[in-house]
C-alpha cells in the first residue's frame, strides 16, 4: 500500500504535528518503506485469528470507591508551562 | 579491587563485614562518574546531593540493624521512570525538565530495600530506537569500544553498569530495550514476564509490551534485583497477582532435565558468523552440562518485527497524545490559538523517530486502515504466542542470539529506520508473546565486542533462565571486558 504526501499530511494533522516541506518528502518516503514491508502480514492467513491486543485477559480492575491521599493541588501544578495558581492556563479557545 | 568495581553481592558481603560505608561505596561510584562520564555520555542527571543522603541514611539503618536486600547499593535508572524530586526527561526535550511528583513503584521498591538512586541514564527519546542514539541529550558510547553504539534503548543503563559507573541498573524493555544493550556492552539483563513487575511511574510507550527489568555485571545480581523489583501493584491493573519466588535460590540448580529448544529461526541468514560461533558454544556448554537439547520451530518469526513496529506504533500514537503542552512539559509560547500550540509544542518537542512512530501508529488506526494494519498486526500476535505455546510443550527454554550482529558505529544505521527495526528481530517476539527473556554474557568477537546469548522462557518461567544463565556464567567465567573510556 502507497501513502501519498497528501495522506501523510492529513494524518500529521490528525495526530498534531506540523511538518515542514522537507520533512514531509522524507518522511514520505520513509513512511512507503515502513508500509511496503509490513505489507508482507499480508501473506498470512489470519481470518479466523482473534486478534491479541493483551497477553493475559485483563478484566476492569475495581477497587472501592474510597477518598485516599493524592497529590496536591500544588504538586499538580508544579509542572505546569502556565498556571494561575489553581488551575492550567492554556491559549484562548473560542 | 576499588568499591565500585564490585558486583552487587559482592559489595553486601564488604559492607556486612564492615570493609566500607554505604557513603564511601557511593562516593566511589560518584567519583567514577566525574572521571567518565564526560566521555561516556551515560548519565542525564546525577544527583550526587541525593544519593549521599540516601548512602547516609542506609549507614544509618545498618547500625540500628535494618539491613535491605540492596542497603547501600549504587544504582542507575532509566531516565523514563519517575522519581520524585529528580528530573525525568524520557531523552526528549517535550520532558526537559519534568520532575515528577512521585515515585515509580520498582523505585519506590528499590529506595526501601536500602537502595541509592545515583540518578538517571540515557535512553532512546520515549525508548524508541535501537541504539539511544535518538536521545535528546548526548549519544552515549559503548564502554567497550568508544565510538561504537550501546544499544537501546536502555543504552545509559548498560554503558552505566558495563563501564563501572554504579553496580547496578533498571531499564525497560518495549522490544528488546534491556536484553540488546545488555548484549552489546557485556552485561546481564533481564525482561521479566509482562504483568511480573510493576510498570506504575514507567512512562508509556507500548503498553501492552513494556517491561521494567534489572541489568547487572552477574547472574545472582539480576536474581537479587527481580526479587526487589516484581511484585502485584495495585497502582498497575495489568500487574499479575502470584507470589514471586526466591529467585536466588535458582540459582545453583544445575542443568538436569532442562530442555533447552534451539529455535531454528534465529539461526537464519544474516547472522555474524562471529555472533553464531559464541551462541553454538553457549549451546555446547548447556548440552555438556546435562541440558537436554530440542529443535524448534517458531515458525511466524519472520513477522514479528512487521506485527511489533503496527502494535508499538500504534500503542505508542495514543500514549504519546498526552504531550499537549498543558499540564507539564515544554510549550511553544509563541502560538496564539490551543490548535496552534499543540501543533507547535510537539512538532518543536519531538525528535524525528518518536514523531515518525507517531505517524505510522496514527495512519495503523485511522478509518479505514485499522482492520488492514493494527487489527491484522494483532491477529499474527496471536499466531507468534501459538507459536511460543507450542514450543513450550516440548522444552523449558530456547537458546539463540540477542541479536544478528554485534554493537555497530554509531551514525550507521541512523538515516535507515527500517534497517534499524529490522536489528530487533531476535527480541520482538518475546514482548509480543509477553514471556520473559534474559541475555547472558556468551563471549566476544575477534575485535572484542561483546555477544550475549538470549535464553527465553515460558510465562513466569524466570526462575529457569536464571538457572541457566548462572551456568553459562560459571562455566564460561569469562573476564570482564577491558575499557575503551
Amino acid at each position: 500500500m502507497n501513502i501519498t504526501k497528501k495522506a501523510v499530511e492529513h494524518v500529521a494533522n490528525l495526530a498534531r504535528l506540523t511538518l515542514s516541506d522537507e520533512d514531509l518528502d522524507v518522511m514520505t518516503g520513509q513512511l512507503n518503506t515502513i508500509l511496503s514491508y509490513v505489507d508482507k502480514l499480508g501473506e498470512l492467513d489470519t481470518s479466523k485469528i482473534k486478534p491479541t491486543t493483551h497477553v493475559f485477559s485483563v478484566t476492569n480492575a475495581f477497587r472501592e470507591d474510597r477518598v485516599t491521599e493524592s497529590l496536591s493541588q500544588e504538586e499538580s501544578l508544579a509542572n505546569a508551562p502556565l498556571e494561575n495558581g489553581e488551575s492550567f492556563q492554556v491559549p484562548k479557545i473560542i | 579491587m576499588k568499591p565500585y568495581e564490585l558486583t552487587i553481592a559482592q559489595a553486601v558481603k564488604e559492607m556486612a563485614a564492615g570493609e566500607f560505608t554505604a557513603v564511601e561505596l557511593t562516593e566511589s561510584c560518584l567519583d567514577r562518574i566525574e572521571k567518565i562520564d564526560k566521555k561516556l555520555q551515560a548519565f542525564i542527571t546525577v544527583d550526587r546531593e541525593g544519593a549521599l543522603s540516601q548512602a547516609i541514611a542506609a549507614d544509618k539503618e545498618r547500625s540500628a540493624g535494618r539491613v535491605g536486600a540492596l542497603c547501600g547499593i549504587p544504582l542507575s535508572i532509566k531516565d523514563l521512570l519517575c522519581t520524585k524530586n529528580v528530573k525525568t526527561t524520557c531523552g526528549s526535550k517535550i520532558l526537559e525538565n519534568y520532575i515528577s511528583p512521585y515515585d515509580a513503584t520498582v523505585v519506590d521498591r528499590i529506595r526501601k530495600e536500602g537502595g541509592v538512586i545515583l540518578g538517571k541514564v540515557a535512553m532512546d527519546e520515549f525508548a524508541m530506537g535501537s541504539t539511544s542514539e535518538t536521545c535528546a541529550f548526548g549519544v552515549p558510547q559503548n564502554p567497550v569500544k568508544s565510538g561504537y553504539v550501546t544499544g537501546g534503548s536502555s543504552g545509559g543503563s548498560a554503558a552505566s553498569v558495563a563501564s563501572l559507573e554504579c553496580l547496578g541498573s533498571l531499564g525497560s524493555d518495549t522490544g528488546g530495550s534491556i536484553r540488546q544493550p545488555a548484549s552489546l556492552c557485556g552485561v546481564v539483563g533481564m525482561k521479566p514476564t509482562y504483568g511480573r513487575v510493576s510498570r506504575f511511574g514507567l512512562t508509556a510507550f507500548a503498553s501492552s509490551l513494556d517491561q521494567v527489568g534489572p541489568l547487572s555485571r552477574s547472574v545472582t545480581d539480576c536474581a537479587t534485583l527481580m526479587n526487589v523489583i516484581s511484585a502485584y501493584d495495585k497502582k498497575d491493573s495489568t500487574s499479575v497477582r502470584k507470589a514471586t519466588p526466591d529467585f536466588t535460590l535458582s540459582l545453583k540448580k544445575g542443568l538436569d532435565g532442562v530442555r533447552v529448544g534451539i529455535p531454528l529461526e534465529y539461526f537464519k541468514q544474516g547472522l555474524d558468523p562471529e555472533v553464531e560461533r559464541v551462541v553454538q558454544n553457549g549451546i555446547e556448554v548447556l548440552r555438556s552440562g546435562g541440558a537436554e537439547l530440542v529443535d524448534i520451530s517458531l515458525p511466524h518469526t519472520e513477522y514479528c518485527v512487521a506485527s511489533y513496529y503496527l502494535i508499538a506504533s500504534s500503542e505508542a500514537s495514543s500514549n504519546l497524545a498526552r504531550y499537549d503542552g498543558v499540564i507539564y512539559g515544554y510549550r511553544d509560547q509563541q502560538a496564539d490559538s490551543l490548535l496552534d500550540m499543540y501543533k507547535q509544542t510537539r512538532s518543536k518537542g519531538f525528535g524525528a523517530e518518536v514523531k515518525r512512530r507517531i505517524l505510522i501508529g496514527t495512519y495503523a488506526l485511522s478509518s479505514g486502515y485499522y482492520d488492514a494494519y493494527y487489527k491484522k498486526a494483532s491477529q499474527v500476535r496471536t499466531l507468534i504466542l501459538g507459536d511460543y505455546k507450542k514450543a513450550y510443550e516440548k522444552c523449558d527454554i530456547l537458546i539463540s542470539p540477542v541479536t544478528p550482529t554485534p554493537a555497530w558505529k554509531i551514525g550507521e544505521n541512523s538515516d535507515n529506520p527500517l534497517a534499524m527495526y529490522l536489528s530487533d528481530i531476535l527480541t520482538i517476539s518475546a514482548n509480543l508473546a509477553g514471556v520473559p527473556g534474559l541475555s547472558v554474557p556468551g563471549g566476544f568477537t575477534g575485535t572484542g565486542l561483546p555477544v550475549g546469548i538470549q535464553i527465553q522462557g515460558d510465562h513466569f518461567g524466570e526462575e529457569k533462565l536464571i538457572q541457566a544463565a548462572y551456568h553459562l556464567e560459571q562455566e564460561l567465567n569469562l573476564e570482564l571486558p577491558p575499557l575503551d573510556i
